[in-house]
């Protein structure tokens, strides 16, 4: 019986990486790393990457947990939460419609369980396709949920981030998110557990300054934006121009915040290992 | 209660006579012992923090630091902290649990630094610290936003057992100004974005994201600050004796409890 679901899941989220990362035809894309053109299928192919230059365009989440996690392993965890407006914010509830119509998500995570080669973890995927993966009560909530669960599990816990920061119109309840998601984290750790968080572009503002920071091990997509404040702020604070490559995750691995700058194609196979290592708590 | 809209009390917590954290420490505290410092690059000024008494018994005060002269002001960048400012935070929060003394936080920010430097040394990562940390603090941890809480630079000093605010202070995701900045390209639409955010005491009060108003002047705190120091020191040690009667690893269930219930959509979410 367990088998057939996993089988039905397996399909559908092969169905949904596929229409995630769907490319149609054989047309040519512009990479906004190097501004050459590569055809579609190259770059879909080699998940999302420019042949040329390396650029890591934006995935979405469904199609990243597809590229994580073993075939049929995945199983997602409160799929039906759903999106809040806490504040009665004028005009939210009709965006909020608006992004779910062109994503097809109910909001900006997807958390789940599943094996990467065979080893059971919880992973959280931010999209970036919805509000800027934005913090909100239930973004906050399904993190916070998902790492509740890896907790009483016992569990493994990867994060990938991916977010212009707080939700702007759920204000302070997007703030309190910051402290709830990492409280969570500070009882997750004291078991003993293993978090894995991996920063993409972009990662700032409130998430960077809340569980983006705390992993055990904290990877980082090549030529990620890492940050607090955003660049733009910076600059207009400082009234200077900002260093060449300055939060960018080569930045932040040099400056001391990040363990490794991972490719894409790797990121599967160094989580593997990560999660073999850290497998047998140190005690043989 | 203030009559005051959203806008006018954000002009009251940003006066530039309302007391600051020096004021409080001189009121309410006695033997105020300075501790500098994050014990890894740098002093941040934008934090002031010690050991001191409070009605007899030794506490730790940490509080943001906005000057009153230009020449503090520029000094203490203007109460804006970098990530030095919250790991020192961090470090004397550590020492009140390690000598088992209550810790009290003033609040009175518009954010975290938002510079070159500050993002070179984490500023992410110092205030994601401070959150994780505060979190399981085993001694009783009382925050008081006296005038601006804006950002995660608020929070970072805000993972509280007892958040208190001062009648017209404010506490915001960011400033009026930024908020309709991002929202709507138009940092002139910050009197507008004031009666949206949700950011007066009354406000979140309700929200249940602090739990208590100390009163204030209706024109401001800084017209009768003893009035106000009187109303501090009531609401503190208020608080306080009903902390203290809590065991340590209860403190930290109950601020877990607390924090987790923040946001929690209104339909039960299915398993």
């Amino acid at each position: 019986m367990n088998t057939i679901f996993a089988k039905r899941r397996a399909r559908l989220l092969a169905m949904k990486a596929i229409r995630d990362n769907y490319i149609p035809g054989d047309q040519l894309v512009a990479c906004p790393g190097c501004g050459r053109e590569s055809q579609r299928k190259d770059v879909s192919e080699g998940l999302s990457v420019c042949p040329l230059c390396g650029y890591h365009f934006p995935i979405g989440a469904y199609y990243r947990l597809s590229t994580i996690l073993d075939p049929g392993s995945f199983r997602e965890l409160n799929p039906k939460l759903p999106a809040g407006d806490p504040l009665s914010f004028p005009g939210y509830r009709e965006k909020q419609r608006a992004a779910q119509r062109k994503t097809g998500l109910n909001e900006a995570a997807v958390t789940a369980t599943g094996t990467i080669s065979g080893r059971r973890c919880v992973v959280g995927v931010l999209d970036s396709r919805f509000f800027m993966g934005s913090m909100s009560a239930a973004v906050g909530e399904k993190i916070t949920l998902a790492i509740e669960f890896a907790t009483k599990s016992k569990l493994p816990l990867i994060l990938f981030s991916a977010s212009g920061g707080a939700r702007m119109q759920e204000g302070i309840l997007s703030l309190m998110q910051m402290a709830k998601t990492s409280a969570a984290l500070a009882r997750f750790s004291e078991r003993g557990l293993l978090y894995i968080s991996v920063l993409t572009d972009p990662t700032t503002g409130g998430v960077t300054a809340s569980f983006a920071s705390l992993g055990d091990v904290i990877l980082a997509e090549p030529g990620a934006l890492i940050g607090f404040a955003g660049p733009r702020v910076i600059q207009q604070t400082i009234g200077e121009t900002l260093p060449e490559g300055f939060q960018r995750a080569e930045y932040q691995e040099e400056h001391g915040f990040v363990d490794a700058v991972v490719p894409r194609r790797e990121l599967r196979d160094v989580l593997s290992q990560l999660l073999r290592l850290h497998e047998k708590g140190g005690r043989g | 209660m203030s009559k005051h809209t959203a806008a006018e009390r954000v002009a009251l917590a940003r006066h530039p006579q309302r007391p600051n954290i020096t004021d409080y420490i001189d009121a309410l505290f006695t033997d105020f012992f300075e501790q500098k410092g994050d014990r890894l690059c740098r002093e941040d000024p934008a934090i002031l923090g010690g050991v001191a008494l409070y009605h007899g018994r030794p506490v730790t005060v940490i509080g943001t630091r906005k000057g009153k002269t230009a020449e503090e002001s520029i000094r203490c960048n203007f109460g804006m902290p970098g990530p030095e400012g919250y790991r020192k935070a961090l470090r004397l929060m550590k020492q009140a649990e390690k000598f088992r003394r209550p810790v009290f936080t003033f609040i009175d920010t518009s954010g975290a630094y938002p510079g070159l430097e500050a993002e070179a040394r984490g500023q992410g990562e110092a205030i994601a610290r401070n959150l994780m940390e505060m979190s399981r603090l085993t001694v009783p941890v009382i925050a008081l936003i006296t005038g601006e809480g804006n950002s995660g630079g608020a929070l970072a000093l805000g993972v509280a057992d007892r958040v208190l605010m001062l009648e017209n202070a404010v506490y915001a995701i960011l400033s009026p100004e930024g908020f309709a900045s991002i929202l709507w390209r138009d940092a002139g639409r910050h009197e507008e974005a004031c009666g949206l955010m949700k950011l007066t005491a009354p406000e979140l009060l309700s929200l249940g994201v602090i739990d208590d108003i100390v009163p204030e002047p209706e024109e401001g705190a800084h017209v009768s600050p003893a009035g106000v120091f009187r109303e501090v020191d009531r609401a503190l040690s208020r608080h306080l004796a009903a902390l203290l009667k809590e065991s340590g690893s209860n403190l930290a269930a109950g601020r877990y409890q607390k924090f987790r219930k923040m946001g929690v959509p209104q339909a039960s979410p299915e398993k």
